[in-house]
């Protein structure tokens, strides 16, 4: 077990690493450096100024060196002005550069400023990600259980009257992203022409109190697209467990059928759908993005948003360390769990 | 100033339909005709679901090829006083023979939001099937030696596509699709790559099962490597000597980027169903034949994983139709101008609360067309496992 654990954490930290490289090499193309500069020097440099602003800031170095520093195991870039002074990375403003340390990367903690923002990149992924958390917290406490109830009733009886429904009806939720649903929910539940106006059209008031009014409509359209895949994957789960022999059995012996189907399918049942629900954690992260542009709720997603369409490099990537990390964590546990939870698989 | 009642708008838009109706009529009719003969297509008519999937894709293909004569107006063209007007709004001063009003009304810029809606069908329909098709080449043509062969090409392969699922598509699609990356190159490079797959499969096709017929053999290779080729080089770098074959920069970068997306799952499920399928006998009878390892890849275990593949390239259409129209959420899509459904649900949300009537048509279109592949899908699945 231990060995299948770290054989695994082994390529997840491979994985992490190459990913993170993509992400650097791609945020720090010439194009977008140079639109960088412009952003953060003035918009009228010329060629040679904006290769001067780069040059004394490190990002003339070759891609790998760079890369190295970003993670902490390359000493970081420094410069010494004509006045004297000695500027880096490592070297916050109105700290004298002797005592400033030598490496600041991921690896010692420092996750580097925004350059959009002004802030510590840490401060705002960390603030940001608790935002998120709750959304995703409610999301998964209505669209879980949801799921696995429509699930169970689908494939308790295959190709039933019931299962026809719910399975239609959870094709069409699979058949609604987010930015279809979520629209067409606030014109049903939040126009201020057509609609009922139960629910408010957004949730920039839920970052500081969650009311039942500013957060059911983005959970909603959350959990209506994660559902159907889930209640899917449970039906088709549920119903090869019914034919099983020992369901047969517990019938021919006069168990009543709820309890079989409670007592005897369920469990069975409900392995495979957990890792699926595992996996989804990664796709919600796509509809995270839009529920929170769509929404007005400024969290994780919106801050990917905001940080990859102004080019702030190191809060994108932080932002990408932290997406990527989710995606192997939970396929790491969806493995683990789905051994523990499936005694006829043993590790080889 | 007299304008429609629902009724009235439902009506006419029925009219502006007739095309479609006719097309969907005649298909329908000799299909079920002739569903004897027709093998799992005709099949699907006795599931109810597939039935309903495949006459909304059907409604949503015949609406793209006939879309000049389905529209009222042009797409792009606005007319002054237009401008967020209801549903059935008469247009004003409208031109002597000109379409009288604004069916579902006009958007925020005056445009004619049905024509919109319609002709925004034709971009979805053209880019969803083609990108899936390449994507299916490139896992189709990793994906079978990975199964067939396993090991060292296995773990490679598939570590690669494990890098690539892992990477959250959200932001693959923020870090490849802005206007900064087209002038470095990178998506071209991509292209170069993607696009070289189904050259690569059509030949090594044709050369497994013909070369020990020079003649045929030339001649579908040949063809292939010309057809190919010339294709290849006005997509992928625009240097096509006939220009025929030619590609937006923009476009490229949202095809080879949807492409990229979808080729690892391809990968994951032809890899799979290679695994399962080499351990029959008949693949065990055509190694004792003496047949290449392409061949038994190709014109062996290819055909006999179709069920599954076929069920999964509808799937994925209504996947990347999903995947496009977030991209057009983000204001990330084809061109500003241009109808993209996802870009015209963006631009309605802004003034969802005052003008609903912006955002819902291109989100039901959007829906019901994800759903009609959907069900299409299911339909197939049933159909195929009962054999």
């Amino acid at each position: 077990m231990w060995a299948f654990i770290l054989k695994r954490s082994g390529v997840m930290l491979l994985t992490a690493l190459c990913l993170t490289f993509v992400v650097f090499f791609l945020t720090n193309l010439y194009p977008n450096l140079e639109k960088l500069a412009k952003t953060q020097g003035n918009m009228r440099m010329t060629d040679v100024q904006v290769e001067n602003w780069l040059d004394t800031r490190g990002y003339t170095q070759p891609l790998l060196v760079r890369y190295g520093e970003w993670l902490g195991v390359v000493p970081s870039f420094r410069f010494t002005k004509d006045n004297g002074k000695v500027a880096g990375r490592c070297i916050k403003p109105g700290m004298d550069a002797s005592v400033a340390p030598e490496y600041c990367g991921v690896l010692q903690g420092d996750f580097g400023m925004s350059s959009v923002f002004k802030e510590k990149v840490s401060v705002i992924v960390g603030k940001r990600l608790g935002l998120t958390g709750w959304l995703m917290l409610f999301v998964m406490i209505v669209m879980v259980p949801m799921a696995l109830i429509i699930g169970v009733l689908a494939g308790m009886r295959e190709g039933s009257k019931l299962d026809r429904g719910l399975s239609t009806f959870s094709i069409a939720t699979t058949a609604t992203p987010e930015y279809v649903s979520g629209v067409l929910f606030i014109v049903i539940f939040a126009s201020s022409a057509v609609g009922l106006k139960w629910f408010k059209g957004s949730s920039a008031s839920a970052m500081t109190e969650i009311t039942f009014a500013n957060f059911t409509l983005p959970v909603m359209t959350m959990a209506f697209y994660g559902m159907g895949y889930i209640a899917r994957m449970t039906r088709a789960s549920m119903a090869e467990v019914m034919t099983a022999q020992y369901i047969r059995t517990a019938r021919l012996k006069g168990v009543s059928f709820p309890n079989i189907v409670m007592k005897h399918a369920l469990r069975n049942a409900l392995i495979a759908p957990f890792t699926v629900i595992m996996l989804q954690f990664p796709w919600l992260l796509t509809g995270v993005v839009i529920v929170e542009t769509l929404f007005n709720y400024k969290g994780f997603g919106w801050v990917l948003v905001q940080a990859a369409s102004n080019n702030d490099i190191e809060l994108l990537l932080s932002c990408s360390v932290v997406a990527v990390f989710v995606v192997l964590v939970t396929q790491l546990i969806s493995d683990i769990g789905y051994v523990f939870l499936n005694p006829r698989i043993r590790m080889s | 100033m007299n304008s429609l009642s629902a009724w009235e708008i439902i009506l006419q838009i029925i009219v502006q339909f007739t095309p479609v109706w006719i097309a969907l009529a005649v298909t329908l009719s000799a299909s079920i005709y002739y569903k004897d003969r027709l093998g799992l297509y005709g099949h699907l008519f006795d599931s109810r679901v597939g039935t309903v999937g495949l006459i909304l894709v059907l409604f949503w293909v015949f609406t793209a090829i006939f879309a000049d004569a389905i529209v009222t107006h042009d797409a792009l063209s606005q007319i002054s006083g237009m401008k967020n007007k209801r549903p059935g709004t008469e247009v004003r001063l409208a031109a002597e023979g000109a379409y009288q009003y604004y069916l579902l009304g006009g958007d925020n810029l005056a445009r004619d939001i049905f024509s919109r809606m319609i002709m925004g069908s034709r971009a979805v329909l053209i880019i969803a099937p083609a990108a899936t098709a390449f994507a299916f080449m490139v896992g189709i043509t990793l994906g079978l030696p990975a199964g067939f062969r396993g090991g060292k090409l296995d773990m490679n392969l598939s570590f690669l596509a494990n890098l690539v699922l892992a990477f959250p598509v959200i932001l693959l699609f923020f870090l490849l699709v802005t206007p900064e990356i087209r002038s470095t190159g990178v998506p071209i490079y991509l292209a170069a790559v993607l696009f070289l797959f189904p050259v690569i499969f059509f030949v090594v096709l044709f050369q497994s099962r013909f070369y020990t017929q020079p003649m045929k053999r030339n001649i579908y290779v040949g063809t292939t490597l010309v057809l190919g080729l010339w294709a290849y080089s006005g997509l992928a770098f625009n240097a096509d000597p006939l220009n025929v074959f030619y590609m937006e920069p923009n476009l490229l970068n949202i095809f080879v980027s949807v492409v990229f997306v979808n080729s690892p799952t391809v990968y994951r499920i032809v890899r799979g169903l290679a695994m399962d399928i080499k351990t029959r006998d008949y693949v065990a009878a055509a190694e004792t034949r003496g047949e290449g390892p392409w061949y038994i890849m190709l014109w062996e275990i290819l055909p006999n994983a179709r069920g599954p593949l076929i069920v999964d390239f509808c799937l994925r259409i209504g996947y990347t139709t999903i995947l496009l129209g977030t991209l057009g959420f983000f204001g990330l899509g084809v061109s500003p101008e241009s109808p993209d459904w996802g870009m015209t649900i963006n631009e309605g949300r802004k003034l969802m609360s005052i003008y609903p009537h912006l955002a819902i048509p291109p989100a039901l279109a959007l829906m019901s067309l994800v759903l009609g592949l959907n069900l299409l899908a299911d339909g197939l699945r049933e159909q195929s496992l009962k054999d």
